[in-house]
């Protein structure tokens, strides 16, 4: 009665080819990611040190540390955030609980997947001639961190628009039939429930913003800076692009100089991805229904 | 007495398709209203109107006359004070993801009350009106949502109640309670009555026999027929579709 009839046999072959085939492809996808890693750490883990990281760098960017770099990094990300984070969560909350569903909304939809696929470069030119030249912000922080947070923009707004969807109507409309206004809606019950996705989406923006080098090349980031930036109308050194700079444009660096600014750049994205994922956990472990 | 709600020539329609066609009648204040009819036959869409909750769907179209304590509510610029004054509770509990607690306090809160003392007393009160303070006077930080079916649609009635409503609509609440609790909420909507009017839509003809003052019977969009409950029942109906019915010959 369990007898394998041929029809079986080649079920359960075609069944192990395929288990096989995708095993075969997520450790190609794992692949890269290890071998980047430990590459960094083998060579440019000699670098690292407390000292690595808080010096300034000295002798023509030969030696020493990386400070002015990863500080302005910390700026630029931090000011993009300021930007990015209010005018894509307002937009999203606009665009998913107040819009009509029409052939405007649908194409301010539309623009705003356009925009995400925008190349890096492109926005750098963009930002260069609105923020450097038109608005007289000049080459510093606040253009390159403006830049920086137009280009994050889309994605805020497409992750933050999906977490508040993910919420039921159902909650919605059980407020609203309360004599509740949109708004009084949103805040009580849309967001606190979002607010998860939203803080997921926009660390990853974090992460992403952090490795960019072409959009604040032309906007606000120094190839090298004697002093630390004072404010936003400042240029600043950043880590993406000290990377660049020490890696290609400085002779005699000791090879494993840019390993190791590498391997900072790369522990930054990944703590905060984890800090993300910790947090996707902790906030999903509270869900609410 | 004047009618709390008087509609007139209400037809509702969903693109093309047309949900509820001329309805004419009036909700008495302190009485419970009785809409029963098989499953399309407008009795959802029908309460829906009275809350306005045709502004949130934008393919819902209402036609007709719907007058709330003398008002035209298609005039009302305040909707939100209409919606304040009736409480709807529907088929499936929609327990808020908060605890019990916010879950009774949210209306009140709403409204502007922010004293702990003065919310405590609302919820209190809400709860125990709703014969579930018993069950959750010792867990009101729990999530209402972690409450058991027949608990959240008691709460979602308690949530109601706390607007403090003139008008209290029910849509075939009793669809996902136990039958025990069914009769519970049952002897809470009696006493109720003192206090408010009740449209209660329902699918069990037996509920409306129990409860009801006056019953209508919708069938297709159309009201086939409406009278005191008992005259309903008395097998002296107008309509024969509303005999077979009631005697559960079809729907």
């Amino acid at each position: 009665m369990f007898a394998a009839t041929q029809r079986n046999q080649n079920d359960q072959r075609t069944e192990k080819l395929f288990r096989l085939l995708f095993i075969t492809m997520t450790a190609l996808l794992i692949l890269p990611v290890l071998i980047i890693l430990s590459t960094l750490i083998y060579k440019g883990g000699s670098v690292l040190s407390i000292e690595f990281l808080f010096a300034s760098p000295t002798e023509g960017m030969t030696a020493g540390g990386i400070f002015p770099a990863l500080l302005g990094t910390v700026w630029l990300v931090s000011v993009a955030l300021l930007v990015s984070v209010p005018l894509g969560v307002a937009a999203a909350v606009y665009l998913s609980e107040y819009a009509p569903d029409n052939w405007f909304t649908r194409l301010i939809n539309l623009a705003i997947i356009n925009l995400a696929g925008v190349p890096s470069i492109v926005h750098a030119l963009f930002g260069l001639g609105a923020f450097v030249i038109f608005f007289e912000f000049g080459t510093s922080i606040l253009a390159a961190s403006l830049t920086l947070g137009i280009m994050t923009l889309p994605v805020v707004i497409v992750s933050t628009r999906e977490s508040l969807q993910t919420v039921p109507q159902a909650f919605r409309e059980a407020c609203w039939n309360m004599g509740a206004t949109r708004w009084q809606t949103i805040r009580r019950v849309v967001l606190p429930n979002a607010v998860s996705g939203i803080l997921t989406g926009v660390i990853l923006e974090v992460s992403r913003t952090t490795g960019e080098t072409a959009p604040i090349m032309f906007t606000g980031a120094a190839f090298f800076l004697p002093i630390l930036p004072q404010g936003v109308f400042d240029q600043t050194m950043a880590l993406s692009l000290h990377l660049f700079v020490v890696s290609t444009q400085v002779p005699n660096v000791p090879e494993n100089l840019p390993y190791g600014v590498a391997l900072v750049l790369i522990l930054m994205v990944l703590l905060m991805n984890s800090a993300s994922i910790a947090l996707r956990m902790h906030l999903r472990g509270k869900k609410k229904w | 007495m004047v009618d709390k709600i008087q509609v007139t020539d209400l037809s509702i329609h969903y693109g093309q398709h047309s949900a509820l066609r001329n309805i004419s009648l009036s909700i008495k204040p302190n009485e419970i209203f009785g809409i029963i009819g098989p499953a399309n036959a407008g009795k959802t869409s029908f309460l829906k109107a009275l809350n306005r909750m045709d502004l949130f769907d934008s393919t819902m179209k209402v036609n007709g006359l719907i007058h709330f304590d003398g008002h035209d509510i298609h005039q009302l610029k305040n909707i939100y004070a209409l919606r304040k004054r009736i409480g709807v509770v529907f088929p499936l509990p929609v327990g808020l993801p908060l605890s019990v607690y916010d879950n009774v306090a949210l209306a009140p809160r709403l409204s502007g009350v922010q004293g702990r003392t003065e919310l405590n007393i609302i919820v209190e009160r809400c709860l125990r009106r709703a014969a579930l303070w018993d069950e959750v006077k010792d867990r009101l930080t729990t999530l209402g949502s972690l409450l058991s079916g027949g608990q959240q649609q008691r709460l979602t009635i308690a949530r109601a109640l706390s607007q403090n409503p003139d008008v209290l609509m029910l849509d075939e609440f009793s669809i996902a309670v136990d039958p025990v609790t069914t009769m519970r909420i049952e002897d809470v909507l009696k006493e109720l009555r003192d206090e408010m009017s009740i449209i209660l839509v329902t699918n069990l003809v037996q509920q409306a026999r129990r409860l009801a003052d006056r019953t209508a019977f919708f069938l297709d969009g159309e009201c086939v027929e409406m009278a005191k409950t008992e005259t309903l029942f008395s097998g002296e109906t107008q309509d024969p579709r509303t005999q077979d019915y009631i005697a559960g010959r079809f729907g």
